[in-house]
């Protein structure tokens, strides 16, 4: 089974070695490798069906509970059974719809990314694995957006959609920490024992909203809902695979998931009950007012999402069964819907639903899907969407709070939601058709085979709704840990109330698509509360967090090394100068210090002379010749307080640094005063502050008791050792000898930097600068 | 005595930090060695310091027989001396560099040059 994942990406990386033969007519060749993940996954409906959970294990690294358990349930391998089968008819359908697409092979190469992800996240029983393919089918989302790279639009639906499930991806992670603390494990199946625990642990209101943070942006709930209709720049097969069928389901994938650990309180069930209820109200109010037929679906997915969570909500078996049915009823419909406007999209060169009419004359197969799939989007028998439908009410109306209010929000939402199936997939067909249109030519048999499988599917598997049963939705409800056993799925369940509200919400929708006309007027309506959208609220945030970055960088990362400088001693300063502040005595034992004597105190003076010199003078070889002087006073000091060897090399160096200076400088303009009076002044006050810092610390040291252990050591063994007298000189070249050989390259290194600076010869156009 | 040299390592460190800060390129090296020779000063210091007795050992002994001063401190500031000079000579040589391409040693108009290019 893991193979069945990783297949996936060697296919991607294979697409980097071999894309370029498979760019043309063999690019359907493609679709084989879904086709036979399909079919594989197919062979195991007869076991799930039985009830028996197929695990696999293979450990990863297994030091930080990161392990590759792979588990396939109900509710796997109804998602592997989506994302393989619907990935199949995309893959067929792409290698017509992107036909001679120069980047054709880097499209599959996402498309096979996103599609092992996808699967590796629902078989993932481990929390941190599941982490990590969720991120990936983000990753692969941005870049199958952004495909179309030449398109600013584009690339910015990409990044938003990025940004969004980006920062889920991080809930995601930081929920899945705290569950993996809290139970002490990261396997899924394990922490359903847990459930009660969890539930009164201190920490469970945080987990719960960092998961549901994850899943509501994944999953577009509202407010994150606004990064899918952009996502609808992507070419249409992205939107049919990711953007309805699969990705975004893989929220609605982790709350079903999480419901047996982390449901079962009040606080689980209304939030979900809330925000569902919102985004489906909410986008299927919007739908009325779009004009693209991409902008419909997309808001009719937010909304069939807001039913999904609404579903999950309401944690009874009957709105489980009924979620189950309608995960599958909308990957169907909405992805022949999809598959249908890409068609549609593809021939006629528009998707504006005002300009489409009488296509049906043209391209009756892709009439004959999007019809099948209005009628199963709208619920109406014999299709599986009645079932997914009645479902829906019989979980509502027998909720125990509120049933009456819930139920009509339900069908609020899907009298609109079959309004917007009808627009999308019915309008276009009917009806005269329009001059300019007549001419369009019949669409490539890879164009219409798929959208007419999906949408036949649609009324097999309500004719026969036994088909589904046992082998799908009865094991997916088991996941959930209730009796599955009395669970049958009907088309006809006699005349009652849910009938009975079935037929409103259809014959209300109907009614809906006579009088409500989409045009442009009304989405210039609905254009004008865009500024009140949470769409505009956190594009508004982000552009303030972009210049307050902006603003931080410029101030941090100026450019100039004085200014780094100073942001580096003063934090120095502040931060050593409060450490002393609470823990210094200042009480300084002058007796332990050596006696003063004349000549050590004239040194001094020199020496303060010097630097003084140095610092103040306007004269740059006067400053220069103060650095020699200083450098010779202290080398005095090496001389009264033993240490020739120090003497010898400070005196030299210093000739050497001082005469190099000078033949140097004489060439150099004078020196000017660049600063004004206030950065001066500002200038020494931070560095007298910085000095006095280490003199104060020098003291503090001072005081403190000395270990000599080294010292001695070297002392003792110069000479028994390495058979030398002077001790620093043994320590130099014997001890340490390496070092000192490794210093002697460098210093080599800065000669030949030298030699080369010196030797170096302009280029002639620097030289014409000169 | 120490007390002064406290006082004489901080003066070096101020006054060295001073330097850094200004606008000059040359300053900014004289600033380098000013701090360059305020560490060595503080490394030395804080070895302790020990009057006429040289970490030699005297001519026919193979051990210290008195006190002596601490050769570990010295080793380390010999090392520092010799980079340090290796690091000013290419620093000036390559002053002298910048100096011909640019005709400035003002590093804010380095600075703009660098942008401009």
């Amino acid at each position: 089974m893991l193979l069945a994942i990783l297949i996936g990406f060697f296919a991607a990386l294979s697409q980097l070695l071999f894309g370029k033969f498979m760019k043309g007519k063999l690019s359907i060749l493609l679709s084989l490798v879904p086709l036979a993940l399909f079919i594989f996954f197919v062979q195991y409906i007869p076991a799930i069906a039985a009830g028996e959970i197929v695990t696999v294990k293979h450990t990863w690294v297994s030091s930080f509970g990161v392990d590759l358990d792979l588990k396939l349930d109900g509710l796997a391998l109804l998602f592997s059974l989506m994302i393989t089968g619907i990935g199949t008819l995309v893959f067929i359908y792409t290698s017509a719809y992107l036909k001679n697409h120069p980047m054709l092979d880097r499209f599959y190469g996402y498309l096979f990314i996103f599609m092992a992800a996808m699967l590796g996240l629902v078989l993932s029983d481990n929390f941190l694995a599941m982490f990590i393919f969720w991120e990936l089918t983000s990753i692969s989302s941005f870049f199958l957006i952004g495909f179309n790279n030449t398109n600013p639009d584009s690339r910015k639906s990409a990044l938003t959609a990025l940004s969004i499930t980006g920062i889920g991806g991080l809930l995601f992670l930081a929920g899945g920490l705290l569950l993996g603390e809290v139970t002490g494990t990261y396997q899924i199946s394990q922490m359903i024992s847990q459930n009660e625990l969890l539930v009164n642990h201190s920490l469970y209101v945080l987990i719960v909203a960092l998961i549901f943070g994850a899943a509501f942006t994944k999953s577009a709930q509202f407010p994150f809902h606004f990064w899918l209709p952009g996502a609808m720049k992507a070419p249409t097969p992205v939107s049919t695979y990711l953007h309805s069928a699969t990705m975004v389901k893989a929220g609605i994938y982790l709350l079903f998931r999480l419901s047996p650990v982390l449901g079962n309180s009040d606080f689980w069930n209304n939030t979900l009950l809330i925000v569902g209820g919102i985004t489906m109200l909410y986008a299927a109010f919007h739908t009325l007012f779009r004009t693209d037929l991409k902008g419909i679906l997309a808001y009719s997915t937010i909304a069939a999402l807001g039913i999904l969570t609404f579903l999950i909500g309401l944690g009874t078996k009957e709105s489980f069964i009924a979620a189950a049915v309608f995960i599958l009823v909308h990957a169907l419909y909405k992805a022949t819907l999809f598959l249908m406007t890409g068609a549609i999209d593809l021939y006629t060169g528009t998707r504006d639903v005002t300009k489409l009419s009488g296509l049906h004359k043209v391209m009756l197969p892709i009439a004959i899907a999007g019809g099948l799939a209005a009628i199963s989007n709208a619920g109406i028998p014999p299709s599986i969407g009645f079932i997914g439908k009645d479902l829906i009410y019989e979980s509502t109306l027998h909720f125990k709070h509120n049933a009456i209010l819930l139920t009509t929000l339900a069908i609020l939402t899907n009298i609109l939601i079959g309004y917007a199936g009808y627009v999308a997939g019915v309008k276009p067909f009917l009806g005269r058709t329009p001059t300019g249109l007549e001419k369009v030519t019949f669409p490539h048999p890879a164009i219409w085979i798929p959208p007419v499988i999906l949408g036949v599917l649609g009324f097999v598997f309500g004719l026969f709704p036994s088909l589904v049963e046992a082998s799908l939705i009865k094991p997916i409800v088991a996941t959930t840990g209730v009796d599955t056993s009395d669970i049958h799925i009907k088309l006809w369940h006699g005349f009652n109330t849910v009938l009975g509200l079935s037929a409103i919400t259809i014959i209300s929708g109907i009614a809906l698509y006579f009088i409500w006309k989409p045009n442009a007027t009304k989405r210039y309506f609905i254009q004008r509360f865009d500024k009140l959208s949470p769409k505009f609220i956190i594009e508004t945030l982000a552009d303030w967090f972009e210049s307050f970055s902006d603003l931080w960088t410029r101030i941090f990362q100026n450019g100039y090394l004085r200014n780094y400088i100073t942001v580096i001693v003063v934090f120095l300063i502040s931060l050593v100068a409060f450490t002393l502040l609470n823990n210094t005595t200042y009480q300084i034992d002058y007796s332990s210090f050596s006696k003063l004597t004349i000549y050590e105190v004239v040194s001094l003076c020199i020496l303060i002379l010097a630097i003084g010199f140095a610092v103040f003078t306007k004269s740059r070889l006067a400053a220069v010749a103060a650095t020699g002087v200083m450098g010779y006073s202290i080398c005095l000091f090496f001389v009264f307080y033993s240490a020739p060897d120090l003497a010898m090399t400070q005196f030299a160096i210093d000739t050497l640094t001082v005469i190099l200076f000078v033949l140097v400088l004489y060439k150099l303009p004078r020196y000017l005063n660049l600063s004004d009076y206030k950065t001066r002044i500002k200038d020494g006050v931070i560095a007298i502050a910085f000095g006095g810092l280490i003199s104060i610390l020098a003291l503090e040291v001072l005081a403190q008791p000395q270990n000599n252990e080294i010292s001695a050591y070297y002392a003792e063994n110069a000479y028994v050792l390495a058979h030398g007298k002077n001790v620093v000189n043994v320590i130099l070249v014997d001890f340490r000898g390496i070092d000192t050989m490794v210093e002697i390259s460098v210093l080599a290194i800065a000669a030949i930097g030298v030699f080369g600076l010196l030797k170096l010869r302009l280029k002639s156009e620097e030289r014409k600068q000169q | 005595m120490e007390f002064l040299l406290a006082i004489m390592t901080g003066v070096l460190y101020a006054a060295g930090l001073y330097m850094m800060l200004r606008r000059s390129l040359v300053k900014l090296i004289i600033g380098l060695i000013i701090i360059g020779n305020g560490a060595n000063l503080l490394i030395f210091l804080l070895g302790r310091i020990t009057k006429g007795a040289p970490p030699i050992i005297p001519g026919d002994t193979k051990f210290f027989a008195d006190i002596y001063a601490d050769p570990v401190p010295q080793a380390l500031i010999l090392t520092a001396i010799v980079i340090s000079f290796g690091l000013q000579s290419f620093a000036i040589i390559l002053i002298k560099r910048a100096y011909q391409v640019v005709k400035t040693d003002d590093l804010d108009e380095m600075n703009t040059i660098e942008e401009e290019v």
